[in-house]
């Protein structure tokens, strides 16, 4: 393979398949990403504002659910496997580097707003969802299940719609 | 059988497991080219429909893998996670997440694999996530109503379609055969020329076709669980098999001798059993010798199985299906509950003792008539054992 040149995408498809595949067999659950966000999010709370967390409905809920630390937990170990080897992969092909990305015809501050509200959005919409394109859409894909399907659909669909009136960010 | 979380691999070392498995899932992210928020957007363009491509090949992969495992006995999908399903909040939050992925240009797991290799954008987009995941735990008193409202449960695909399974993947598959070839042809007139790399080799065309092959003979296949049932109740097979028997007076001996081996699967009813079992003994429906349950119970290492029922006939066709299954020291007790009711509690000495060894016989149910219900009224003071499932695997993203 050249540097710099990435995977053929049906083969990456079938390795990442091949990969989500031998998480269900051995841990009966898919890959996710987003569940790790709210790890991280319930695990900063906690430990700024203990008390607030004791009063709201939603922590509560989480830790009847969670005995332990929330960052003792699946996802947030499985993400900074991600990390580290998204890094890995990085340096094999050589495109690691600190840069901002952006379309030519928007100015950084265009982009880096754009940024912030659309992890907004997918932060809010995968609690709403139960998941995001890890955890609903692909895995819930993988297991055949209606309810991943189903938010699959709409992530795609959502785009789609939405794709039109955010073209100037792009192209 | 699979699962391995947690008979096999405890809960310690799965984290170790989702360490190694995340670094391989950012690894292929990466590669695939999933760590630009241009190529990643690029499918709502129509420039670049890698996400598809990817997306669509995984999923089917991991799909079909699943339905072969399952399919052949390897994996139990009564256990792995299911999605659940609440109408009104998957298809608001997908368009809300549709809504952050053209403006932001990342989904939750690129955006990672994007920082990690130094993108800012990224980095970004990862707090915006942060702070949108605040605001719902802050707002869920408002977003509670809505977010746990039209609740089907935990149902699968192709239920919901009234499809069988197979016939859902082969339709699937069509389906991401047909769209790769589409947007391949979107994909050249939009950039004005074809692209060599997406065009599929010979090579796709060989896996393409043993994937083919693969889902139709599955489809073909009846599937293994109903098949073994439904061969259980067939006459003439019945009629051929010949399971190993326990005769009423082993099986009584036993239970004075409070052996330890013995394993009782008993196959009556739940309420039948709660008013009457014997130590040592499950309650087990046809259904349960199937699956992680069923594996767990009949693993045991120098076990007598016995299978107890009214009859013999109920006892055969579960004897039937557990050497289907492969379970092996399955025995059935012959004469059925009604025959070592008969022969043994309720035993009646004969007028006429015949032989010396008849007489033994005789004196050994006489004392197992007055034991043996000493031994299920001992048993039904210790309270109804209760019935230990595996449970699904909870929790989700």
């Amino acid at each position: 393979m050249k540097k710099n040149q990435y995977m053929n995408p049906y083969l990456a498809g079938f390795f990442l398949g091949l990969l989500l595949l031998v998480t269900i067999f051995i841990t009966g659950r898919g890959l996710g990403a987003s569940g790790a966000i709210k790890s991280g999010v319930i695990a900063t709370v906690t430990s700024i504002a203990p008390s607030h967390t004791g009063n709201t409905h939603y922590y509560t809920e989480y830790s009847e659910e969670h005995k332990e630390s929330p960052l003792k937990n699946w996802l947030v170990f499985e993400v900074i496997g991600v990390v580290i080897g998204a890094f890995a992969s990085g340096l094999i092909s050589d495109r690691t580097g600190i840069v901002l990305e952006h379309s030519p015809r928007i100015t950084k501050n265009v982009r880096i707003t754009a940024a912030l509200f659309g992890g907004l959005f997918f932060g809010l919409g995968s609690q709403l969802g139960r998941g995001c394109t890890s955890g609903a859409a692909l895995s819930g894909m993988g297991v055949l299940s209606t309810g991943g399907i189903v938010t699959m659909l709409a992530i795609f669909g959502g785009a789609y719609l939405f794709a039109y009136f955010f073209r100037k960010l792009w192209i | 059988m699979a699962p391995l979380v947690p008979d096999i691999i405890g809960n310690e070392l799965n984290l170790f497991v989702a360490l190694l498995i995340g670094i391989a899932f950012g690894f292929i992210l990466e590669q695939a080219g999933f760590s630009t928020s241009k190529k990643l957007v690029g499918m709502f363009y129509g420039y670049d429909f890698t996400v598809l491509r990817v997306f669509f090949t995984a999923g089917l992969t991991a799909m079909i893998g699943v339905i072969a495992f399952g399919h052949f006995g390897l994996l139990d999908l009564n256990l792995i996670y299911i999605n659940p399903f609440y109408i009104w909040s998957a298809i608001a939050g997908g368009l809300i997440m549709g809504l952050g992925f053209v403006v932001g240009g990342f989904c939750p797991g690129t955006s990672v694999c994007a920082a990690a290799i130094g993108k800012v954008d990224a980095m970004i987009f990862i707090a915006g996530s942060f702070i949108g995941v605040f605001i719902f735990a802050e707002g869920y008193p408002f977003f509670e109503d809505f977010y746990k409202s039209g609740f089907v449960g935990y149902p699968h695909i192709f239920e919901t379609l009234g499809m069988s399974q197979a016939a859902f993947a082969v339709l699937l598959t069509i389906i991401a055969v047909a769209a790769f070839f589409i947007t391949t042809l979107i994909e050249s007139k939009v950039n004005g020329k074809t692209n060599p790399e997406f065009m599929p080799a010979k090579l796709y065309y060989g896996i393409a076709m043993v994937v083919i092959i693969i889902s139709f003979s599955a489809f073909l296949m009846p599937e293994r669980q109903s098949d073994i049932i439904n061969r259980s109740s067939d006459q003439t097979i019945m009629k051929s098999f010949q399971p190993e028997y326990m005769t009423a007076d082993e099986f009584a001996f036993r239970l004075i001798d409070a052996d330890k081996n013995l394993r009782i699967i008993d196959l009556r009813s739940p309420e039948e059993y709660k008013e009457m079992n014997f130590p040592n003994s499950i309650n087990m429906t046809k259904k349960d010798l199937f699956g992680k349950n069923g594996n767990t119970v009949f693993s045991k290492k120098n076990a007598v199985y016995v299978l107890i029922a009214d009859n013999e006939e109920i006892e055969k066709q579960s004897a039937y299906i557990a050497s289907e299954i492969g379970y092996e020291n399955v025995f059935i007790l012959s004469g059925g509950i009604n025959g070592f009711k008969e022969s043994i509690i309720n035993f009646q000495k004969p007028e006429n003792t015949g032989s010396r060894q008849e007489a033994d016989v005789n004196r050994f149910r006489e004392k197992a008539s007055i034991l043996i219900p000493e031994i299920i009224k001992a048993n039904k003071d210790k309270g109804t054992p209760k019935k230990k499932e595996s449970k699904r695997v909870l929790g989700g993203c």
